[in-house]
């Protein structure tokens, strides 16, 4: 056995690269994001047109979850009614951390057109948002857009999940 | 002295209208000009006490007693071939007579026309359910019910349809504002955290033009960036002066800048 | 003993999950991938089989009625595109039909044909959408992605027409605001001229398919008498055996001067019903053929004249006095249609639209009630699921084909 032996250390030749733990960690989550299928209006067919044949948003690393407990990010896509503000909490309340949330189109950032008495005048009254997404409704190139900079912010953050909720605004 | 609103009609109002402004009227035919119509009216006016008939836009327009509209209804889809009711729903005419106007949008699929009943009720007053002839009522009178506060008599399962359960109040009624009541403010932080987080979240924010500078969370200038949370008096501006987006864009016009396009 | 909610655990349930009779009760949705939006279904069952079934809608409910009694008639049309949200333009058509017979409006002939012709876009884009999705909820992945791909091309000639690809508000109220830009119709007729060949491609993959066949036969039976009770229409009733297509009966638009067919099943089941929007598809390309020659036969003109209710156009409104303030009326104070009621009934992808507008001679209209098809589809559940098996559940939403926007409006 003695022949195989390597001394890691020393040969410089060898596939070796150093880094921290931290970019490591945030390089793995950052390219498998696993969005919750979570379509509430109309932008929930952007974000399937995203998912579908022209726009394949598979080559990011970016695929649809139909369980809360699988998925990382949340794409609260299209208007928040009052009546299912406490259903939408409570998935984000299933989804494992660490998680993220984007905000997709007017309605889901600031209530948008529905100025009324039925629809969460912004998502981020109850939930904690990392990526407003403008647009009525946002396009596909957008969403991805929003999910190149959501990749962006995940790798600037700290991966230790005690520092992260210290950072994060929850 | 404060304009008065009136509360009993609380939505949109013309801004100004002419003190000569007379509304024309949709016209209003007779029945008489149109055969099935004349057969139709013929045929509930044997059964019913019609208050009142005319064609309007190519429909037949029946005003009839809220008492007779399951016999007025029968009649038609037996009779005269009315075997789908497209839509139901009321109309909130409380500020002007105190009543509510119900109507029942009628087709007849062989001849291609269409009926109108309309019916008028009082306040407080309840309405027979049309469900055993039309299955569609039982959500179309649920939906009435959940807009208007119109008690239906004898359906099968009257409850809120589109409102949660433990909403107050009736959207649709005109006395009910667009933006909502105090409870509709605040129902999703209410029922989420409870109401003692109300403070930390805040009311809504419903001004679509509102611009808070001091507010470093929701707003940030070009040209001078403050950290998130800060206050902005307390930043140093020496390092970075404020510039307001209008100066900062002027001047980032004023420049000289190349000609992209060779054309011009 | 209840669970005492608190602010960070809430307490959501308000149903008894157990039961005494040896059936449970599960809760489909709200967020349910397959159930096409919103819906919420409490489903009770003995083993695998529904014996009762509670359709509970009302989660995108934006109050859309009671904003079109708080904007003016031209204000509130961008508002009707979030209603079906996949064919948003024959919701612009609904609305601006409506008041166009309120105010009694002749719309010139090139509008009509442009608005035929984006109409029938609209019908091809959302059946394929239903396709596309339905066949992904029955277990298809690859004709999602097909249906996708024909999709993008119909999205990218509305796109080419109005800027936007899903909310389009590309009818307006006497017309439409833009002629069509130059090469559209070659384009149109591309996409035409393609579109055949991938129908046939999903039909090769689906109509015999075994699989296919198994979990949509018999699947869902709506009988005629169900269908007239629930005032079910377009493809749910003409799927019952009844012919009726207000194309056909009560023809708006250019819809008389048209050759096409209306197909007619009388399986009463989920597979007449893909049949049925299979062959709509192919009868809507048989419209658009005859839209490309009927446009080179009209004039100019592209917005009604009629100075009280629509704005003169953009020429005029720059160089004449009057023009200018009779827009400038228009505008800030609104359109005043005469007093009266108007339902004008359309025919929309996915059965009959039609906006009930009472108009008290004032800019904001007193009372608008849309009458959504997919509102009465989605009451029919609690009548068609019960005595189905859980797994049909999926594949019954599918086909009645509801969106939700238009359902809680």
């Amino acid at each position: 056995m003695a022949q195989h032996q390597v001394n890691y250390a020393s040969s410089g030749g060898l596939p070796v690269a150093l880094t921290t733990v931290d970019k490591l960690l945030n390089w793995g989550r950052s390219n498998s994001l696993w969005p919750l299928t979570y379509g509430l209006a109309c932008c929930a067919i952007e974000m399937m047109a995203s998912g579908a044949s022209r726009f394949d948003f598979d080559r990011m690393g970016v695929i649809f979850r139909a369980s809360p407990r699988q998925a990382d990010v949340m794409i609260l896509a299209g208007t928040l009614s009052k009546k299912h503000a406490e259903f939408a909490r409570r998935l984000y309340d299933q989804m494992a951390e660490p998680k993220w949330v984007i905000s997709m189109g007017s309605c889901a950032n600031t209530g948008g057109m529905f100025n009324t008495y039925a629809t969460v005048q912004g998502v981020d009254r109850i939930i904690p948002v990392d990526i407003y997404l403008p647009g009525c409704a946002p396009r596909p190139e957008t969403l991805q857009y929003a999910m190149m900079m959501l990749q962006k912010k995940i790798r600037r953050e700290s991966a230790d999940m005690k520092k992260r909720k210290l950072q994060r605004f929850v | 002295m404060r304009k008065y609103t009136p509360k009993d009609n609380v939505q949109g109002k013309a801004k100004y209208t002419d003190r000569f402004w007379v509304a024309p009227q949709v016209p209003r035919l007779s029945v008489d000009e149109d055969t099935h119509f004349t057969n139709v009216l013929q045929k509930v006016k044997e059964v019913v006490e019609v208050l009142d008939s005319y064609v309007e836009i190519g429909q037949l327009v029946i005003h009839i007693r809220p008492e007779d509209n399951i016999k007025a209804l029968k009649t038609l889809k037996e009779d005269c071939g009315y075997a789908m009711c497209s839509e139901l729903s009321a109309i909130d005419y409380l500020a002007q007579d105190g009543e509510f106007e119900i109507f029942y949008q009628m087709l007849n699929l062989n001849e291609a026309k269409r009926v109108r009943f309309l019916t008028r009720i009082k306040k407080g007053q309840a309405i027979e359910s049309i469900v055993p002839l039309y299955a569609m009522a039982k959500f179309a009178e649920r939906e009435m019910y959940d807009m208007f506060g119109i008690v239906v008599n004898n359906h099968p399962y009257l409850k809120r349809i589109l409102m949660p359960d433990d909403w107050e109040g009736h959207p649709l009624l005109k006395t009910y504002p667009l933006e909502g009541d105090e409870f509709a403010s605040w129902y999703e932080v209410d029922k989420i955290f409870g109401k003692e987080y109300r403070d930390i979240i805040g009311p809504e924010l419903r001004d679509p033009a509102r611009i808070d500078r001091y507010d470093t969370q929701r707003f940030s200038r070009v040209g001078h960036e403050v950290p998130f949370n800060a206050n902005p008096d307390l930043v140093d501006k020496t390092q970075t002066p404020i510039e307001y987006s209008s100066d900062f864009l002027s001047n980032y016009n004023k420049g000289p800048h190349e000609v992209m396009d060779k054309r011009k | 003993m209840q669970q005492q909610p608190n602010k960070l655990r809430p307490f959501f349930e308000n149903l008894n999950f157990e039961r005494d009779d040896n059936t449970m009760v599960i809760n489909f949705g709200p967020q349910h991938p397959s159930a096409h939006g919103q819906l919420r279904l409490v489903l009770e069952l003995d083993g695998e089989q529904v014996v009762k079934a509670y359709p509970d809608i009302g989660y995108l409910h934006r109050g859309i009625e009671k904003m079109a009694e708080n904007m003016i008639y031209n204000e509130f049309l961008p508002t009707t595109d979030r209603m079906d949200y996949i064919a948003s333009t024959s919701n612009n058509y609904a609305f601006a039909l409506s008041v166009e017979r309120l105010i009694g409006l002749e719309v010139p002939r090139r509008a009509q044909v442009i608005r035929t012709m984006l109409l029938e876009l609209n019908r091809i884009i959302s059946h394929l959408f239903f396709l596309a999705t339905h066949a992904l909820d029955v277990g298809a992945m690859s004709i999602f992605l097909y249906a996708f791909r024909e999709r993008e091309f119909a999205m990218d000639l509305m796109e080419d027409y109005c800027g936007a690809r899903l909310t389009h508000s590309a009818v307006r109220i006497g017309g439409v605001p833009l002629d069509i830009p130059d090469g559209w119709l070659n384009q149109l007729s591309d996409f035409i001229q393609r579109l055949p060949e991938q129908i046939k491609l999903y039909e090769d993959l689906l109509t015999e398919n075994r699989i296919w066949k198994m979990r949509l036969e018999d699947i869902g039976i709506v009988t005629p008498e169900q269908a007239l009770e629930w005032g079910c229409t377009g493809v749910m009733l003409r799927g019952s055996g009844i012919a009726y297509d207000v194309r056909k009966e009560e023809p708006y638009e250019l819809y008389d001067e048209l050759d096409f067919d209306i197909p007619i099943s009388d399986r009463c089941d989920s597979y007449g019903r893909y049949r049925l929007y299979m062959e709509e598809m192919k009868q809507s390309v048989k419209i658009l053929r005859q839209l490309i020659d009927m446009y080179s036969k009209t004039d100019s003109q592209i917005m009604a004249h009629s100075p009280r209710y629509i704005s003169a156009p953009k020429e005029e409104i720059m160089t004449q006095n009057y023009a200018l303030m009779q827009h400038f009326v228009l505008v800030t104070q609104g359109m005043r249609p005469p007093k009266g009621t108007v339902y004008a009934p359309t025919e929309s992808p996915k059965g009959e639209l039609g906006f009930w507008i009472r108009s008290e001679g004032e800019p904001y209209a007193y009372r608008l009630k849309a009458r959504a098809p997919s509102f009465f589809h989605t009451g029919i559940l609690q009548d068609i699921l019960p005595g189905t098996y859980i797994a049909d559940v999926v594949t019954i939403i599918g086909s009645t084909n509801i969106v939700f926007g238009e359902v809680d409006r």
